[in-house]
């Protein structure tokens, strides 16, 4: 158990790195992590109760916060997300979240972009490595893609600015941009990554 | 008036010529017709031949034309190229007015790629290419991704992939507004605004240009690829432009994609989609994408469709400076791309003795390039073989 437990670790740490430090140290059973669940929308509650099931069989030291992520008007008219979930994040800091449903022509912003926005996820972290013995059309993919999540197109600022002429604005600015670019770096000599692309239209943009 | 009805009265006998028989079973064929102010953009016919515009541009694109010119000759084509050179890299843009003007007067083009500097002023290092599109109004990007059997490109081999999924399918994207508005600035220091502009009117346009397309070559789905959940006011007044004309083309199924799950999808079972029309942008990535899984840039022709022109060029605009005069660039793209130009000017037997010619050498006989899996020829060794080939074939079409 306690060799599985440290190849989890080890491979987790692989996946996760940078920003922060693991400190190589061994938790004990009793010394649980409280984190936050979201198990989201859709296929979202199946795949959440998978990972309780088997962390529970494994005997993750981890302790589930579930809260549910709907978009809520405050009284200021604002869009947020429900104040217990909010809270929940702000203490554990670690949350795993499963797909979140937009519809639309909802009349609210995306829930993944209130979320990002709420708590600043600045980084969006996807590692794509080829998994063995699972055939898939390329083989021996090892890369991890890293985007930048507060800005760009994402922005949510359009306008109409007459009928049939739509304005849709894409920021980019130089705090954000040199952000993400430290955290890449980081990550990169972290994980003992050699290079790092960056992908852009600057030729047009 | 009379001008144009001296010219259809001369166009008659190519109309009724047996090649065009074949065209609606070719690639790409057949540009789009009858446009709401009824003008349609044709060829210009002088003494039994056609007057086309040549733009080289830059990188490979001088070497690319060269072969076109051997092969079309090798075919015995009634086109006269008008070459106009343009200097990118000047800063005044030597020739870049002359050529809009060329292309202006001949109404067809057939066009290398030219560089663009990353990064510098808006004003003055705006993309020629843009600029070109945007004087002579082209606003829809037609490029065809076939499958070829036993064709695959050589790094995807590398990478694991040994062929080429099977695919047929057409990306129609939208080339004057969307993120290529060119309208940026700096509000604050630090702080960049850039607006994607998109208009109801263009979007009708481009949707109507689509479902007539899908009409006109019996595809059987047309799928919008947008960013509405994101960019709802922007790419939702897309859609619901593609939406309302697809009411008037029942026989068209019709539905939208978000863009991630469109790119997605398209790289694990790309025979799914048909016809797919998008912005500006996301048809830059889907394009390249499409051009990846078929087997790279170097085989893909394509066309740009405006009011009053139809230019003609690869269908992944890259101009390959590393392998400019090295003799290894693949001719196959722009030798198709002259083939969809000889379609437009119902050259139809032209355009079917090239493109047999080409596909052959390609399939059958393999003589390929090496961006091409098992591929070790030179460009000249390729379009060599192409010229044998028609060569052949000429002398049976005559008998």
């Amino acid at each position: 158990m306690a060799a599985a437990l440290t190849v989890w670790r080890s491979a987790v740490q692989r996946l996760l790195g940078a920003g922060r430090s693991w400190s190589p140290v061994s938790r004990s059973l009793s010394e649980a992590r409280t984190v936050t669940l979201i198990p989201g929308d859709g296929i979202g509650p199946e795949i959440s109760e998978a990972v309780v099931k088997i962390f529970d069989a494994a005997e993750v030291p981890i302790r589930w916060e579930e809260r549910t992520v709907t978009a809520i008007q405050a009284s200021s008219g604002q869009w947020i997300i429900p104040p217990e979930a909010t809270e929940s994040m702000n203490a554990n800091k670690i949350g795993l979240k499963g797909p979140l449903k937009t519809p639309v022509a909802a009349g609210h912003p995306s829930m993944n972009l209130l979320l990002r926005k709420t708590f600043d996820l600045y980084a969006n972290v996807r590692p794509c490595v080829s998994i063995e013995g699972y055939k898939t059309p390329y083989s021996g993919v090892d890369l991890v893609t890293i985007r930048e999540n507060t800005e760009g197109e994402y922005s949510g600022i359009e306008h109409v600015i007459v009928d049939g002429v739509v304005q849709s604005i894409k920021l980019i600015t130089e705090d954000a941009s040199r952000r993400i670019a430290e955290f890449a770096f980081e990550y990169a000599r972290n994980n003992q990554r050699s290079t790092v692309t960056a992908v852009h239209k600057a030729n047009i943009m | 008036m009379a001008g144009l009805r001296c010219l259809c009265r001369m166009m008659g006998p190519l109309l009724r010529s047996p090649g065009l028989r074949g065209l609606s079973a070719g690639w790409a064929n057949i540009p789009w017709g009858q446009e709401p102010e009824g003008h349609l953009p044709v060829g210009k016919l002088y003494g039994g031949r056609f007057t086309v515009t040549q733009i080289p541009g830059d990188g490979v694109g001088p070497e690319l034309m060269g072969h076109v010119e051997r092969v079309l000759s090798a075919a015995r084509a009634p086109v006269e190229f008008e070459v106009v050179r343009v200097d990118s890299g000047s800063p005044e843009r030597r020739g870049i007015q002359a050529a809009i003007q060329a292309v202006s007067r001949n109404g067809v083009a057939l066009k290398g790629n030219f560089e663009t500097a990353v990064g510098g002023t808006p004003r003055h290092r705006r993309s020629l290419n843009v600029l070109f599109r945007n004087e002579l109004g082209l606003f829809a990007s037609v490029n065809r991704y076939r499958s070829l059997d036993g064709v695959c490109s050589a790094a995807a081999v590398r990478a694991g992939r040994p062929r080429a999924p099977d695919m047929d399918v057409v990306v129609i994207r939208e080339t004057t507004e969307g993120e290529y508005a060119h309208l940026e600035h700096e509000s604050v220091p630090g702080v960049v605004e850039s607006l994607k502009i998109i208009t109801r009117r263009r979007s009708l346009r481009l949707a109507e240009f689509a479902f007539s397309y899908a009409r006109r070559h019996r595809r059987r789905k047309l799928t919008a690829v947008h960013k509405a959940n994101i960019m709802k006011l922007a790419d939702g007044l897309f859609v619901e432009c593609c939406r309302q004309v697809s009411e008037g083309y029942p026989e068209v199924e019709f539905d939208a994609v978000i863009v991630d799950n469109a790119t997605m999808q398209l790289v694990s079972r790309p025979g799914q989609f048909d016809v797919l029309v998008m912005p500006n942008l996301y048809g830059v990535v889907i394009n390249n994408i499409c051009a990846g899984l078929v087997g790279g840039p170097g085989l893909v022709p394509g066309a740009s469709y405006g009011r009053r022109c139809a230019v003609f060029q690869t269908a992944i605009r890259n101009t390959a400076p590393r392998l400019a005069g090295r003799d290894t660039a693949n001719p196959v793209a722009m030798l198709l791309a002259s083939c969809l130009m000889l379609d437009h000017l119902r050259l139809g037997d032209h355009a079917q003795l090239v493109r047999r010619a080409v596909l052959r050498t390609l399939t059958a006989e393999r003589v390929r390039t090496p961006d091409i899996a098992n591929g070790r020829a030179s460009s000249t060794e390729v379009v060599d073989h192409v010229v044998r080939l028609i060569e052949e074939d000429v002398p049976s079409r005559s008998g």
